[in-house]
């Protein structure tokens, strides 16, 4: 049985209370999307701002639990400045390392892509998760897998909205 | 008239369970009760000795199984008060109960522009499929609002019921607890000409139901709330306007006749029923009422509403500003129901601290959206009790509340 420990990270617990990246950016230029859990009516709102192929800043809005919320601070420290390609690469990571239980099934974000990219995505070298990894224990707690995927979903839909965008 | 709860809690096998080496404290009962050994077993032997289709065989257990089902219907019919048992119909659950009024008399008795008065407070189940009306057929929404203090704001209910076709209200709110004053919504809708469908999820379990006291129309339940299997809700009607309306889904049973060109629909209450019922769903249901009959619903009343206060006195005392209390404060409007917020820990977080203790509360919107935008809030945690939940149970949570309030300093 796992104990709460594994889920509260004290790494988690910071991001929770003191949230990195916090506001708003205009938009536009930025993009902004909304992100929801029907379930528990967490939300995240994402201002995603992409210059020349890279993240030349976000911003989280909205509201939810400790690890909705700091899955979104973190992952707004892990992207700030990588390539598109760098970001997504890092959702793959991030998602597979989610998805123990419900790898094939949940059909959002990450579904056109194939199995082997997840894999080596998750495996690539390049890839450090760093403090992400805090949020491993989540996945022994599945109905929280949705709070800590809410925020990489989004920003997975910002991205596809912006290449939609050109 | 007190229940014995030490007594009552043998006959739950489920609160013998620990969970991470604690006993269950199972406080979630508005959104699923657990099921005494009386309705298990009244399942079981009936699928043990009885099963068969019903309405169909002209074999003996067809006939029993046809008898067993029939004479829960009338069981029923007679607990609720209703006029015979043929205004009892049988769905899934109490969502499919509201959809069958929405689609049904809905679609034979509202037109583009015409008007449904609603609640803020109402259940996704009651709001979604007249959303959906407004959608297929251009009708017009309107709302009673809610109070601070979470009762609903009837102060301008004369105005907004005027023109209306039908009035939807929950008896009790599955968020706050709050008991609606049905009556004298039920008396401004007819005065005003309107039709009155009351959601009794939250009330049948919890005091006795009399669907013409209560100046319904229209009335619909769920048995998973009230001691009964999942799998089967009923929706009361008065006779003249379920025999008005057309039938919902189509299939076997609910026909009398069937040609290539067309079809003629099943009399009362078959026309309602398409497809092989939950036949033993109905007979667990009918094992619950007796169990619950057995209780008496006034001493389930009374023991939900001292427990309430219990919790509203325990709770205060001890934390003080640190939790906020939803709905009203005073126990005697209120259900076994209790949506709280702690410091400003998340449900979710609280949800889960607490289930180390193996304490069992809701987190999260609860099927009410508008409501909870209406509070200002995103989620809350829910605490809610019934017969086998006793003042150990309260301390129970109020002792976990303090772990999520180390966890989370």
């Amino acid at each position: 049985m796992p104990g709460l420990e594994d889920l509260y990270r004290e790494i988690i617990l910071d991001h929770y209370r003191n949230p990195r990246n916090r506001g708003e950016l205009p938009a536009p230029p930025a993009h902004r999307v909304e992100g929801f859990n029907p379930l528990c009516g967490d939300e995240v709102v994402l201002y995603l701002d992409v210059e020349d192929g890279r993240v030349a800043d976000v911003k989280i809005g909205g509201q939810g639990c400790s690890i909705s919320q700091s899955s979104a601070s973190m992952m707004s420290a892990a992207v700030k400045g990588r390539t598109v390609e760098e970001v997504r690469a890092l959702i793959r990571a991030f998602k597979a390392m989610m998805s123990i239980h419900e790898q094939r099934l949940d059909g959002d974000g990450a579904g056109e892509e194939g199995l082997e990219e997840e894999e080596a995505g998750a495996g690539g070298p390049e890839l450090k998760l760093g403090d992400l990894e805090a949020l491993r224990g989540v996945v022994k707690f599945p109905v929280r897998i949705k709070c800590a995927t809410l925020s990489w979903n989004t920003l997975a839909q910002a991205l596809d909205e912006c290449a939609a965008a050109g | 008239m007190t229940l014995d709860v030490e007594r009552i809690k043998k006959d739950f096998a489920i609160l013998d369970r620990r969970v991470h080496g604690h006993r269950l404290v199972f406080l979630d009962s508005a959104a699923s009760s657990q099921r005494p050994q009386a309705v298990t077993d009244a399942m079981t032997t009936y699928y043990e000795t009885t099963h068969a289709n019903v309405h169909r065989g002209v074999y003996t257990l067809a006939e029993e199984a046809t008898a067993r089902y029939e004479g829960a219907r009338a069981r029923i019919a007679r607990w609720v008060g209703a006029g015979a048992s043929h205004e009892i119909l049988f769905a899934k659950n109490v969502t499919e109960s509201l959809n069958l009024v929405a689609q049904s008399w809905g679609r034979a008795n509202l037109r583009a522009g015409d008007v449904v008065l609603l609640t803020e407070m109402e259940h996704h189940a009651n709001l979604v499929p007249w959303l959906m009306l407004k959608d297929q057929l251009g009708i017009e929404l309107r709302y009673l609002g809610v109070t601070d203090d979470g009762l609903l704001d009837l102060s301008d209910l004369e105005e907004k019921v005027d023109g209306v076709k039908l009035v939807g209200v929950t008896a009790v709110s599955n968020v706050l607890g709050t008991i609606n004053p049905v009556r004298r919504i039920a008396d401004a809708a007819h005065a005003a000409g309107a039709v009155v469908l009351v959601d009794g999820t939250q009330l049948t379990p919890h005091m006795a139901t009399h669907v013409h006291s209560l100046g319904a129309d229209l009335y619909g339940f769920t048995g998973h709330k009230m001691l009964g299997p999942t799998g089967v809700g009923v929706l009361w009607g008065r006779e003249e306007i379920l025999e008005a309306m057309p039938p919902f889904l189509g299939g076997g049973d609910m026909i009398r006749d069937v040609r290539l060109d067309g079809f003629t629909p099943n009399e009362l209450p078959w026309k309602f029923e398409a497809g092989t019922p939950p036949i033993a769903e109905v007979i667990g249901l009918e094992a619950a009422v007796d169990y619950l009959e057995g209780l008496g619903l006034e001493a389930v009343r009374e023991h939900e509403r001292s427990l309430t206060r219990y919790a509203l006195r325990t709770l205060t005392q001890r934390y003080g500003d640190e939790i906020t209390i939803h709905g009203p404060p005073d126990a005697d409007l209120r259900s076994g129901v209790m949506s709280f917020l702690f410091r400003d820990i998340h449900p979710h977080d609280l949800s889960q601290v607490l289930d180390q203790r193996a304490v069992c509360v809701r987190a999260g919107h609860h099927c009410a959206k508008p409501l909870m935008r209406r509070m200002g809030v995103s989620a809350t945690a829910r605490a809610s009790w019934y017969v086998y939940n006793d003042e150990g149970d309260i301390d129970a949570l109020a002792d976990a509340l303090a772990d999520a309030a180390d966890l989370f300093s």
